[in-house]
Order: C-alpha cells, then structure tokens, then sequence
C-alpha cells in the first residue's frame, strides 16, 4: 500500500482514470431534478430586493426607508446602519485577491458612500417580488453626485476625484502619505535589470489596455437565508466553495461559523465570479429582521453591474532581446483597476506576466487602483490573462524582430524546471517544451494557411503561451464502505465542473472497484470538515488527493478488518486485481464488504490535508484568423489548443475545459467588453450588448492533451481549468497582426477598432 | 414586476376596442419577443397585453393576382422564410425575415411586430421600404394605409394613434428585372442586433439601374429610406462607381450616434460598405442570380 509521494505511483496501467465513464450528475441535471439556489422554497419565505445607486460616484447624504417600510407586505428594509462595524481585518474568501472585511461589508452595502454605478444602498424583503420592487421605488435617497473616476489613468492624474479619503498607498508594504487612488504598488524583481538591458541587441517597449470582462455564468447570483430564533443561520446559495461562504458571512455580520450552516446547490458556472458573497449576508440580515425565511436573486443587469468582472488594465512592457533570440531583460508594469475598493487579482497579475520564460533579469511592477466601477474579482486565471497578453504579444514583436518562428523563441526561453519565478520561487516541474513542441508537432501548425477567397479577407495566424500556477490549499474526504460493496464519498469541494466524477475516480482507481460504485455527495458545512473554494484549478487535485488518501485509510481499515476475520495476520493479506487475499481466503472487494459487514465492522476513510505542490498547468494556442478589412470583423478560422494536464483523469472534462477556457479568451479577445458612458454608467448590461460568443462565433477547438505527470500528486494530477483562458487574445492579436500588418494593443480587437486601426494605418 | 390582463380577441374590431377602451396602456403583441422583455425589463409599462394571434385576419398570408403579398401583422418570421412562394418571389424581404432573432425567436417573432416597435436597428424595415411596402392599419375610425418607409417617427415611436393596431403588411409584386437584398452587420453570427443594417432594390436595363431604393438600419433616430442614394443610382450603369456614388450619398443622408453597438465614425464606416454589398447582391438577383442560396 505504499506510496512514493515524490513521483506519482502510476503513470499508466489505469483502469479507471483516463476512462469516460457516465457522470454521477448528469441524470438529476438532464431530467431536471438537479437543485440550484433559486430552486428553494421555504415555509413563509418572503422575497428580497436590491436598492442600487442610480450614480457611480456619490456621497449619501440621507436615507429614508419610511415609506417602504409602511407598504403592505413589507416585512423589512435595510441600510448600512444594519450592519455591524466587522473590524479590519483582511479576509479571502476565493481566489480574488485579499481585502479588509471592513470593505467587503461597505461593498455589499454602502457606507455613506456609492463607490460604482449598482452599488446596494437599501435592501427590502416582502411577502412577494412585486411588493419588494415597488417597495424599493418608496426608498428616498438623498445624493450628492460626485464625478466619477473611470480609468487607471484618470484615477493616478493629480487632482483626480478621490474614492476613498482615507486610503493610502501601499508601497510594497510600507504605508505612503497622502490622499491616493492607488491601494497598492508592490514590485516583483530578481537579477539585475539595468544589466540585462545593457546586454539586450534590442529592446520592445510598447502599452497594452484591457477592459473588464465578466465571467458570463448563465446562472444568476442568488442567495436564501433563514435566522433562526435560537441564533442560527441557514444559507442556500450559488457559489464555489460554501465553506467560504460560511467564513465570509461570519466575518461580515460577527457570528460565529459555527453557527452557520450553507447547503452546497448545484451551481450554473462560476468561473471565479461565484468565490465571495453579495447577496446571503443581506438575505441573512433581512431574515433577522424579518423574522422570516428570505430569498434573494439577482437579474443579469444587477449581475453584470453589480458582480465583480475582471479588472480592465493598462500595461506596459520592456524586453531586451538579444539577436540569438534570448531575452536578457524585462520589465512589466501592470495597472489594475480594483473597481470602488480596494483588493484584486493583481498579485497573480504579478507572478504570471513573464512565466512562461527563464529570465536572468526581470522586474514587474504591479499597481492597484480604485476607478468607480463596480469591485473587480476573479475570472478563471485571475490575472494572468491581462498580464501574459500584453508579454505574449511584446514577444511577438520580438520574434518578428528576429525573423524567428514564435515557437521555437518560445522554446529558446522556455521556464523549466528550477528556473526562478519573478516572485524568487523555483519553477517545479513542468511541461513547457512538451507543450511548445505539441503545437509545432500538431497539423495546424504544420498546414501552411491557405490564402482567403475574397480581396476584402485577410488570413493570418498566431500562436501565444500561458502558465497558471495553480493551486494547493485544504482538502476534506470521508469514504464510508457500505455493506453492498459501494462507496459512499463525502467530500468538501462544491462541483463546478464535474469533479464529483474525477475524485470519485481517484478513489476508484485507487480502491480498484467501478466509479460506478461510488456514490459522490458534497454535504454541507456541518457534514464534512473544512474545504476550500473550487477555484484555482485545486479540487482535482487536492480534493482528488484527499479521496485517493482516503481510499488508502479504507484498504487499510479493510485489511485489518479480514485479518480478524479470517484469523490471519494483516500483513499476510494482499490486495491485488480487486482481491483481497490470504493463503486459502480470497474476497473481492465487494465479498470483503459483506465480510466486514457481517462481522459488525465499519470502514470509513478520511482525510483532510493541505497539499503544497499543485504542479503549473502550461497551455500553448494556435489560430487561424480572417479579418474582414471592409468591416473589422474577426472570424476564427482554426484553432488548437496544447496543455499540459498533467495526468488527464476524465479526458472529455479535459477537452471541455481546454474548449471552455479558450472560448472565454476568444470572447474576451474579440468583443466582451464593459461600455461605460460618459456618466460612468454601464451601458451594456445585457447579454445581447455584452457580447459573449455564441457557437456560430467559434470553431471546433482541437484540444491537445500533454501529460507531464505532477510529481506532487500520487496520479500526477495538475490543475486544468484556468490555463487555457490564457493565451487566446495574445493569439489572437498574433494571428491579426499577421492577418492585417497592424498590432491590436487594446482589448477587445472589435469591429469598430479593427477598422480605425486600419484607417490610422492608411493615413501613416 | 406585476400582474398584468391579458386579452385574445378573435376579431380587428374587438382588439381596436379594447385598445381604446384601456388607452396608452394597451399594447398588441404577436410573439412578444420585443414587448415581454421591454415590461420585464421595466423599459414599458403595460396594464393589458392584447394578444393578436387569435385573429385571423393577422395570421394570413393572402399572395395577390397582382403578385403582391399581404402578410398578417402576426404572422411568424419562421413562417414566411419557410413560405417556397414568398422566398421565390421575395428573396430579399427573406434576408430580413431569417435574421430576426435565433431559430426559437424565429417561430415567434413577426415582421409586423418588428414594424410596431419601430426601433432604428430593426431588421425587417429596411427590407420593408426598399420593397415598396405598405401597412395596413385598422382603428375606431376604420382603416387606413400608410406606407411603410412613413411609419416610423423616432425610436419606439409610430404614426399608430391611440386604439390603432396594424393588421397587415403588403408588398407589391417586383417587377421584371429587379431584385432586393437586405444585410446587416453584427459583430457576433448570431444573437446580436444590426450595428448598421442596409438594404437595396434595383430595377435593370442590361446592365443601366432604371431605379432603386435603398434604405438604411440603426443610423438614424428610424429606419430611413435614403432617397438621395436612389437619385444617385437612376439612370447609371451597375458598377462599382455608381455603388461608390451611391454608398457617398447614403453616408450623407446617415446621422450615425455612438453607443455600446458601435462608433458613430464606424457606423458611417459601415453605411458605405454595406450600402455597396446591398447593392451588389440586389443587382444580383435582379440578373436572375442567388444571393444566400435565393
């Protein structure tokens, strides 16, 4: 039963992982009896509604909730007066980046201040919707309207409108003087810049900007809660990890987490947005008040105005590259806009820009902003897809500069195992090479591009890299044999993306029994001890580790159980093909299971653990593109995506993932983007004018699976999810340039500056 | 949100008179697929919604002797694109009616209800007016026709007055030697609405336009019927030039805005080429050519 930690106990010879067996979810979520958040219906339930600022910068002189409070079938409005002061404490619920509690409370519900367009000023629960919006219609707010502050750039300009009078920069870690816009300034640096550059035979200095972007999960943000009267809360939600939830409602309103108890509902996507709360704290303060059960959802508009996208950026970057083709030098400068408070993803910002790369000398600067936009979050790769679209794209320069094929300086710099991160850490084992080479080895590479039919179509192709560190973080597992033979597997981690099948398969592989004698639950926060968020591409990993570990505590359990059984010593039985077996006795699994059963013996495994090494996913992307230069429009004709998985448990999740996470980068790439006016309101908060792609926008992504096993996990798992959002817009901004002759330096490449590009272009 | 009537009359003058009898805050709607999420949306506020598909007279598709066709004001936009006789006669007013909204959209949406809520984007009008088409409108006052290219009056507004509904839409026949093509940009294949939608129809001689019409979405506070584009066209042989000459005078006539959808220099951009691929693909057919396999 042994297992060797530092390689992975198996690298082929699976029976289960690396097999596409049905989903234990997919029957509940085709007929429709899956549950989600807004499915609850409680006894007495009254519903809850939002009062948003109409402006997106505006001190609140005065609030009176009179008026909607003597409606009929009101049952309670709330302010900020209703909340606690939560104390200063920094707090991170998901993978957005920490922030002081103190302003997640003033962001779910403002204090004295709107910072953003849809920032909550008032809640309302009653009896029915209708009630509750006519309530909200009844609230008066007394505003002064401020100007807003909508970009990075503005924010830093002196004399800008200030957000938050009393925020002071944070200067990689000591505290500046003086009223700032600027949260943050933290630097990253290893090696020796000014030498680097003094070495370089070249250098590619050029600005990139980005625009926020959602994570465009179909189902919308909700949240029910129930007070009870002895003190306890009861909270249904969508989100990513219920423990965080828990954590974060219990800071928020000063209760302890035992207290709480959230229900994990199946969730419709999450992509990162769905790791903080918005709504169960004021359907829980409502509720309080109330006295009643409360339900909460919000619409698209409120989703898209009021959630937290990805920062939009501005980014500026330097490469010295010598005529061999290696880069001496680079300095990155990343400006992230937080939203109206402080906390974002730049820190993974920070360590992603330059990884896919070895680099003697390397410097990135990172800067957070406030702007008056609603709070930023995370978006699968927090971070690293700004950051490495702006380097991929420099390197692109570089590469063309050099007249060298993107790949092979690609393999020329690649970060291996060893080479140190910008943030001073060793690089663990990854497949950089293996996946760079993957994309020269795969027929789209290799099949020049044919020229377009029609003068007016321009073709071209592009190719980018992306690293996603990934993550460790806590894991809980409890495997409870039952007397037919199955396996009941309790674990932590909410599925957001079928990973009660692929943990359910480390613990089959593991247990050598069918996956289909598993049975999957995520139980509530009450029911399994501590997990963390799904997010930062860990749960196959860690989760996955915790039930592979949790099926070794069962074998053994099991062994020691027949021992007593059959009257022989433990070590004497072996466990191999399914069998347990000593001398003359044999069971199979399922045989042991009535055995034990039989002989009043109950096994249950479990497991908690933290583990370190999550191994970095690497996604390397080619397409091919055709640029309408009459219109602008952008056509992805081909496109190939490369990633190192590691060890690909379920190969079609893998393939989905890789598919799901380029397809959001093609979205981001060519036309999501928020349009604010002139106001600083969001104008496009629908999905029809926020343009996500459709399935007519994209074609077949080709998938390329690369197995570099992680050496951190016993099945060599590495986290797959975020990767592949990475390197679609630097691809793509590649595949344009080669289309049209013009880079693309801000996101997105739309239609409109498709066409004012080429008519500067024109006019040069 | 709240609860609103509803009311499915079987007859024009049923519907005119609960439309009168309930003013500003009754409203027709045929799929509802621009009218329910305008209410849920809050964009509208409506207290009775009257349903028109349980009248006859506007589910009717009636081909006349002359060629022309008369379409029921409710009549389905799936219906019309899967009609063999309209799609041979009107290819063009086709381009219109198979691009509003996806496939479910299409089993529900209706060209008469794009014309009644009268946005600058619609598709359906631009193909309406370069065709010559008329609406045909019933109220208390009894019946009236106005032609389509003067029905709308600004964004969401109509020449439609209180307890007035449109019943109908005709289109005269084409005749010999003509041929329409509509077309819209978007910067998305589906799901999305015109950043500048463009429509043209010609009449031939060999190779000399007779006349055209041409008529312009989302670049105006309506869809407009750009005349000084047909006086541009009259009398000039069918080539690039006169495209060009056209595609100048349609951009003149535009008064693009900037929004969420697109520049108001993009716009004007796009007037131009789309005007010029209107053109192309309406002297096209009007050579017995296909565009879009019609």
């Amino acid at each position: 039963m042994a297992v060797t930690r530092d390689e992975p106990i198996k690298t082929d010879d699976f029976d289960v992982i690396g097999t596409s067996p049905v989903r234990h979810d997919g029957v509940d979520k085709v007929t429709g009896r899956a549950l989600y958040g807004a499915d609850i219906h409680l006894p007495g339930m009254a519903h809850g509604k939002v009062l948003r600022s109409p402006h997106a910068h505006a001190v609140i002189r005065a609030i009176d909730t009179s008026k909607a409070e003597a409606l009929p079938g009101v049952v309670a409005v709330i302010t900020g007066a209703d909340f606690p002061d939560p104390g200063e404490h920094m707090t991170q619920a998901g993978e957005g980046g920490a922030q002081s509690i103190i302003n997640k409370s003033a962001d779910i519900m403002a204090r004295g201040k709107a910072h953003y367009a849809g920032h909550p000023i008032a809640a309302v629960a009653a009896r029915d919707l209708p009630t509750a919006e006519a309530a909200l219609a009844l609230i008066e707010v007394d505003y002064e309207v401020l100007p807003p502050v909508m970009s990075a750039e503005a924010a830093m300009a002196a004399g800008a409108p200030i957000i938050m009078p009393d925020l002071r920069t944070d200067e990689d870690g000591a505290e500046l003087d003086g009223e700032t816009n600027v949260s943050e300034h933290s630097v990253a640096e290893e090696g020796d810049l000014a030498a680097g550059f003094a070495a370089a035979d070249f250098i590619i200095e050029t600005e990139y900007f980005t625009s926020p972007v959602h994570q465009g999960y179909i189902e919308p943000m909700n949240g029910t809660a129930w007070w009870r009267g002895d003190g306890t809360l009861d909270i249904w939600g969508s989100s990513q990890g219920h423990f965080g939830i828990r954590g974060e409602v219990s800071e928020l309103l000063l209760i302890p987490v035992s207290k709480i108890r959230v229900m994990p509902m199946e969730i419709g996507g999450g992509f990162g947005g769905k790791t903080t709360s918005y709504l169960e704290p004021l359907a829980a303060v409502l509720s309080r008040k109330s006295a009643r059960p409360v339900k909460m959802t919000m619409t698209r508009e409120e989703v898209l105005k009021a959630t937290g996208p990805t920062p939009g950026t501005r980014e500026k970057v330097k490469l010295g590259v010598s005529n061999a083709g290696k880069i001496t030098a680079a300095h990155v400068n990343l400006y992230f806009e937080a939203g109206g408070f402080p906390g974002s993803v730049l820190g993974a910002g920070v360590i992603t820009a330059l990884s896919p790369y070895a680099l003697e000398n390397m410097r990135v600067d990172g800067y957070e902003v406030l702007v008056n936009k609603t709070h930023t979050g995370a978006y699968r790769a927090p971070g690293a897809t700004m950051s490495e679209y702006a380097v991929e794209t420099a390197v692109d320069e570089a590469c063309e500069r050099l007249g060298m094929d993107p790949t092979e300086f690609r393999l020329l710099n690649a970060s291996q195992e060893g080479d140190l991160r910008v943030d001073g850490l060793p690089f663990p084992k990854m497949g950089t090479v293996e996946t760079t080479r993957a994309i020269q080895d795969s027929a789209h590479w290799r099949t020049p591009l044919e020229p377009a039919a029609e003068p007016h179509l321009r073709r071209g192709r592009g190719m980018a890299s992306g690293y996603w560190m990934n993550g460790g973080g806590m894991s809980s597992a409890q495997a409870i044999v039952n007397a037919d033979g199955t396996v009941t597997l309790r674990e932590g981690s909410m599925d957001i993306g079928g990973t009660r099948t692929s943990i359910a398969m480390q613990l089959a592989e593991t247990l050598g029994i069918d996956v289909l004698d598993v049975i999957p639950v995520v139980p509530d926060t009450d029911s399994i001890a501590f997990t963390g968020v799904t997010g930062g591409s860990r749960t196959t990993y860690a989760t996955g580790m915790a039930a592979q570990l949790a099926a070794e505590d069962v074998l053994r359990q099991m062994v020691a159980g027949l021992a007593e059984v059959w009257g022989v010593a433990a070590d004497d039985i072996a466990y191999e093909n399914s069998t347990f077996a000593a001398g003359d006795n044999a069971a199979s699994f399922k045989e042991a299971a009535a055995l034990l059963d039989d002989a009043d013996i109950l096994v249950t495994g479990k497991t908690s653990i933290a583990p370190t090494r999550p191994g970095p996913a690497i996604a390397v992307h080619a397409a091919d593109v055709e640029v309408d230069i009459e219109t602008g429009k952008v056509q992805i004709l081909r496109y190939t995506a490369a990633q190192d998985v590691g060890t690909a448990i379920y190969p079609p999740y893998v393939e989905g993932q890789i598919q799901g996470g380029a397809v959001q980068g093609i979205g981001w790439a060519l036309n999501e983007e928020y349009w604010y006016d002139d106001d600083g309101l969001l104008r496009n908060s629908t999905l029809l004018d926020y343009r996500m792609p459709t399935a007519p926008d994209v074609p077949m992504i080709d998938a390329v699976i690369v197995e570099v096993p992680n050496p951190g996990h016993p099945y060599g798992v590495r986290g797959v999810g975020e990767a592949p959002i990475v390197p679609p817009p630097a691809a793509i901004a590649n595949a344009i340039y080669d289309a049209i002759g013009i880079r693309l330096r801000t996101l997105p490449m739309s239609p409109p500056r498709i066409i004012a590009a080429l008519a500067n272009n024109t006019k040069e | 949100m709240r609860a609103i009537n509803y009311a499915a009359p079987t007859m024009v003058e049923d519907a005119v008179r609960i439309l009168r009898e309930n003013g500003a805050g009754a409203r027709i709607f045929a799929g509802g697929t621009d009218l329910i999420v305008q209410v849920r949306e809050n964009t509208r506020d409506v207290d009775v919604m009257v349903d028109a598909k349980g009248i006859e007279e506007l589910t009717r598709v009636e081909i006349g002797a002359d060629g022309s066709v008369t379409l029921g004001a409710a009549v389905p936009c799936y219906q019309i694109a899967g009609d063999d006789a309209i799609v041979a006669a009107f290819p063009g007013l086709i381009d219109a009616a198979g691009i509003i909204g996806g496939t479910a959209i299409q089993g529900r949406a209706s060209l008469g209800g794009n014309l009644c809520n009268s946005s600058p984007a619609a598709d359906g009008i631009p193909a309406l007016i370069v065709h010559g088409a008329t609406a045909n409108i019933a109220g208390p006052d009894g019946r009236r026709s106005v032609a389509v290219a003067d029905f709308c009056t600004g964004p969401g507004t109509n020449v439609l007055a209180a307890g007035e509904m449109l019943v109908s839409l005709t289109i005269p026949a084409l005749v010999p030697n003509s041929g329409a093509h509509y077309l819209r940009f978007t910067p998305r294949n589906e799901m999305d609405i015109a950043v500048v939608g463009a429509g043209a129809q010609v009449v031939l001689d060999g190779d000399t336009i007779v006349s055209a019409r041409i008529a312009l979405g989302a670049v105006a506070p309506t869809p407009m019927y750009a005349a000084a584009a047909d006086e541009a066209l009259a009398g000039q042989p069918a080539t690039e030039e006169s495209y060009e000459a056209a595609a100048a005078a349609a951009q003149n006539a535009a008064t693009p805005i900037t929004d969420m959808r697109g520049t108001a220099d993009f716009r004007n951009h796009l007037v131009a080429v789309l005007t010029k691929r209107a053109l192309r693909g309406a002297v096209e057919r009007a050579k017995g050519g296909a565009v879009n396999g019609r």
